[in-house]
C-alpha cells in the first residue's frame, strides 16, 4: 500500500501554495498557469485517492501540524493535543474525495468556459483557494481550525461568484458575504464559548470533556443553525438562489460541495462533538424537519422558475434535505437497538446521497453552463430545439436529470432507496413525502429538458468545446459508475463513512492523551 | 448488489432486463404490417388542424395548471423569497431561537 504520513498536510497545503503561485506563472504564462493548475488539481486528486483508500481500509490518520512526530497529537509532557491536528477519518475522507473531484471537473471545464472572460489568473487562484478551505474544513480536528477554513472558503467563493462583475452577479455575492458572515461569527462565537469552559480547540479533545452545560447548548444551538444556513437548509436557504444562478456554471458545481462541506461541519458537531452527550432524539428531529421543509419547499419553488440556474439552485435545496433527512433519522435513531438495522441504513442512504448529489447536481450545473455559453441566457423561455445542434451536452442533462429524479439504474436512485426504505421504518409519512418530492423533481426537470433541448431547432449553437465537454464526462463516468456498482460503493466508500461518523469513540481515542 | 435493510438493488440485472424487454418491443414491433397510410401517422389535435409553422411550447406555460392550483400556497412562497438580505437574517435568528426554546425546553418538560 502506497502510503505518505505527510499526504494530509499535502492535500491542504499543494492548493493552498498553488493558489498563491497561479499568479506567478500567469505572470510568465498564459498557458503554462492553465497546465500548472489542471496539473495540482489531478496530482490532488491522485492524494486524496490514496489517503482515502488508506483511511477505508479501517485507518484513522493522525497529522499535527509542526510537530517532530506528526502521528503523535498530544505531545509527550501534555495531557491534550495543543498544535493544530489534522484527523481524518471516513467521513472526512469521504468528503475529501467529493471536494476534490468536483474541483478537478470543475478545473477542466473552465479552461474554455472562460477562455474569453478577464481575470482568468484571479478566477484560478481563488478556484484553489476554494478547494483549500474544503478539504481544510473536512480533514481539521481543530475548531478554531475549522472557522479558519470556513472563512477562506466563504472569502474565495464570494469573489468567484461576482467574477462576472454582472449586477445580479455582485448582488448574489453580496448575499453570500452576508450570510457567510453571519454563520462565521455563530461559529466563532460558539467556539469561544467552549474554549472559555474547557481550554480546549481540539475537537475529540472538547469531545471527550464535554459536560453539557447550558453553555455547551448555546454553542450547539449556534453551530447548527450556522451551518443549517450555509448548506442552504430551509428556511435559511433564501441566498443560494441568488448565488448559485449569477457564479459562473463551474463555480456553482464547486458551490454544491462547499455546501457540502458546512453538511459536513453540521454532521461532525452534531455526531462527534456532541454526540450521545446531548439528547439525540431532539436533535435528529430537528434535523429530519429541516430536512422534510428542504426537499418539498425546495421541490415546489423549482417547478415556476423559469431562470435554467434558479430552478437547478432551488433542486439543490431541496435534495440537500434528503441528506438531512437520511442522517437525522440516523440521529435520531443514534443508541437505540434500531440504529444498527435501519438507523445506519438512513445514514449510509444520507452520506451515499451527498456523493451522489454533488455529481449529479454538478454535472446538470455544468449543463447549464454549457447552454449559457452559447446562447447568453439563463431564461427557458428563450430556449429550444439544442438537441439538435449539441447533443452530447443533451446526453449528459438527460443523464444528470434522471439521477436527480431517481431513475433506475443511475445513482440517485440507489441512495433514494436506501433512504425510503429505513426512512419508512421510523415513519412511512417521511418516504411517502420523499417520493412525492422525487416526482415532482422529474416533473420539473421535463419541463428544462423540453423547454431547451426539444423542439423546433431555434438557435445554431454548436456543441461546447472538448475540454467542457471533458469536464462533464468525468462527472457522468461517476455517476454511471455508481449507479452501475452502489453495492460496492456503500461497502467501500459510504459504509465506512457512516461508522466513523457514528462511532465517536474511536475518533477521540484516535487523538490518544490523557 | 446493495443491500437494502430490507431487500437488495441490482442494477447489472436491471440493465440485463431492460435490454431483454427492449429487444422483445423491437421484435413485436418488427412483427407488425409493414404497409401503412403516410396520414395514419399525424397526431390527433384535438380535431383542430396542426399548424403548419414550428411551434415551442415555453417553459413559462407548462404545468400552468398546478401552478395555478397551487396560487395560495406560491403567493405565500412568494413573499417569503422576497430578495431582502434582513429578512434572510431573520429567518436565522427565527430558526436559532427556535432551537434555543427547544433544547432549554428539554429540561423543562422531560
Amino acid at each position: 500500500m502506497i502510503y505518505n504520513n505527510a499526504i494530509p498536510a499535502m492535500v491542504i497545503g499543494l492548493p493552498l501554495l498553488a493558489a498563491f503561485l497561479t499568479p506567478l506563472i500567469g505572470m510568465a504564462t498564459k498557458k503554462g498557469r492553465n497546465v500548472f493548475v489542471l496539473a495540482i488539481l489531478v496530482i490532488e486528486e491522485l492524494l486524496v485517492i490514496i489517503l482515502a483508500w488508506h483511511v477505508f481500509t479501517g485507518n484513522i490518520v493522525i497529522y499535527t501540524m509542526g510537530a517532530k512526530n506528526p502521528m503523535a497529537a498530544v505531545p509527550a509532557q501534555a495531557a491534550v493535543p495543543i498544535r493544530i491536528v489534522l484527523e481524518i477519518d471516513g467521513m472526512a475522507a469521504f468528503m475529501g474525495l467529493i471536494s476534490a473531484t468536483v474541483s478537478l471537473a470543475a478545473g477542466i471545464y473552465s479552461i474554455a468556459f472562460i477562455r474569453e472572460s478577464n481575470g482568468k489568473t484571479r478566477y484560478y487562484t481563488l478556484l484553489l483557494l476554494m478547494l483549500a478551505g474544503m478539504i481544510g474544513m473536512e480533514f481539521t480536528g481543530d475548531l478554531f481550525n475549522l472557522f479558519v477554513f470556513l472563512e477562506i472558503l466563504s472569502i474565495a467563493s464570494c469573489g468567484l461568484i461576482a467574477y462576472r462583475q454582472h449586477a445580479d452577479a455582485v448582488e448574489g455575492a453580496f448575499k453570500y458575504m452576508v450570510v457567510s458572515n453571519i454563520a462565521a461569527l455563530s461559529v466563532l462565537f460558539a467556539i469561544g464559548l467552549l474554549y472559555a469552559q474547557y481550554d480546549l480547540l481540539n475537537i475529540a479533545a472538547i469531545a471527550k470533556v464535554m459536560q453539557y452545560t447550558q453553555l455547551d447548548k448555546i454553542a450547539l444551538v449556534l453551530f447548527v443553525a450556522a451551518f443549517a444556513m450555509k448548506c442552504g437548509s430551509v428556511p435559511m436557504h433564501f441566498w443560494a438562489p441568488d448565488s448559485y444562478s449569477t457564479a459562473p456554471a463551474s463555480i456553482t458545481a464547486m458551490l454544491v460541495s462547499a455546501s457540502q462541506a458546512s453538511l459536513y461541519a453540521l454532521f461532525r458537531v452534531s455526531f462527534t462533538l456532541y454526540g450521545n452527550i446531548m439528547n439525540y432524539h431532539t436533535i435528529g428531529i430537528a434535523i429530519i424537519l429541516l430536512g422534510l421543509l428542504s426537499m418539498f419547499i425546495g421541490v415546489t419553488m423549482a417547478l415556476p422558475q423559469k431562470d435554467i440556474k434558479r430552478l437547478m439552485a432551488y433542486h439543490a435545496i431541496s435534495q440537500t434535505g434528503y441528506m438531512l433527512l437520511g442522517v437525522g433519522v440516523g440521529l435520531y435513531l443514534l443508541g437505540s437497538p434500531n440504529f444498527s438495522t435501519y438507523g445506519i441504513k438512513a445514514m449510509e442512504g444520507g452520506i451515499f446521497h451527498i456523493i451522489n448529489h454533488a455529481m449529479y447536481k454538478g454535472l446538470l450545473f455544468l449543463t447549464a453552463g454549457a447552454i449559457y455559453y452559447r446562447l447568453r441566457t439563463r431564461n427557458l423561455n428563450e430556449m429550444g430545439g439544442l438537441g439538435h445542434t449539441m447533443p452530447y451536452t443533451s446526453i449528459f442533462f438527460i443523464i444528470g436529470a434522471l439521477a436527480i429524479a431517481g431513475i433506475p439504474p443511475f445513482n440517485g436512485f440507489a441512495s433514494k432507496l436506501l433512504i425510503y426504505e429505513a426512512c419508512y421504518k421510523v415513519n412511512p409519512i417521511l418516504s411517502i413525502i420523499a417520493m412525492l418530492v422525487s416526482i415532482l423533481t422529474l416533473a420539473s426537470f421535463l419541463k428544462v429538458f423540453h423547454s431547451a433541448f426539444m423542439g423546433p431547432k431555434m438557435y445554431d449553437a454548436k456543441e461546447v468545446p472538448k475540454s467542457m465537454l471533458i469536464g462533464m464526462g468525468v462527472l457522468t463516468f461517476v455517476i454511471i459508475f455508481f449507479g452501475i456498482f452502489p453495492g460496492w460503493v456503500v461497502s467501500h466508500i459510504v459504509h465506512p463513512a457512516a461508522m466513523a461518523l457514528a462511532s465517536k469513540m474511536e475518533y477521540i481515542a484516535a487523538i490518544g492523551g490523557g | 448488489m446493495l443491500l437494502t435493510g430490507s431487500g437488495y438493488w441490482d442494477a447489472v440485472s436491471w440493465i440485463i432486463a431492460f435490454i431483454v424487454i427492449c429487444v422483445v418491443v423491437y421484435i413485436i414491433r418488427a412483427l407488425g404490417k409493414s404497409g401503412y397510410r403516410k396520414e395514419a401517422e399525424e397526431p390527433f389535435f384535438s380535431g383542430v388542424e396542426l399548424p403548419e409553422e414550428k411551434t415551442h411550447v415555453k417553459a413559462s406555460n407548462i404545468y400552468w395548471g398546478f401552478i395555478d392550483s397551487m396560487k395560495g400556497y406560491y403567493n405565500v412562497m412568494e413573499k417569503m423569497h422576497d430578495g431582502i438580505i434582513n429578512n434572510y437574517i431573520s429567518w436565522f435568528v427565527f430558526i436559532a431561537v427556535l432551537l434555543f426554546i427547544v433544547l432549554f425546553a428539554e429540561e423543562v418538560i422531560p
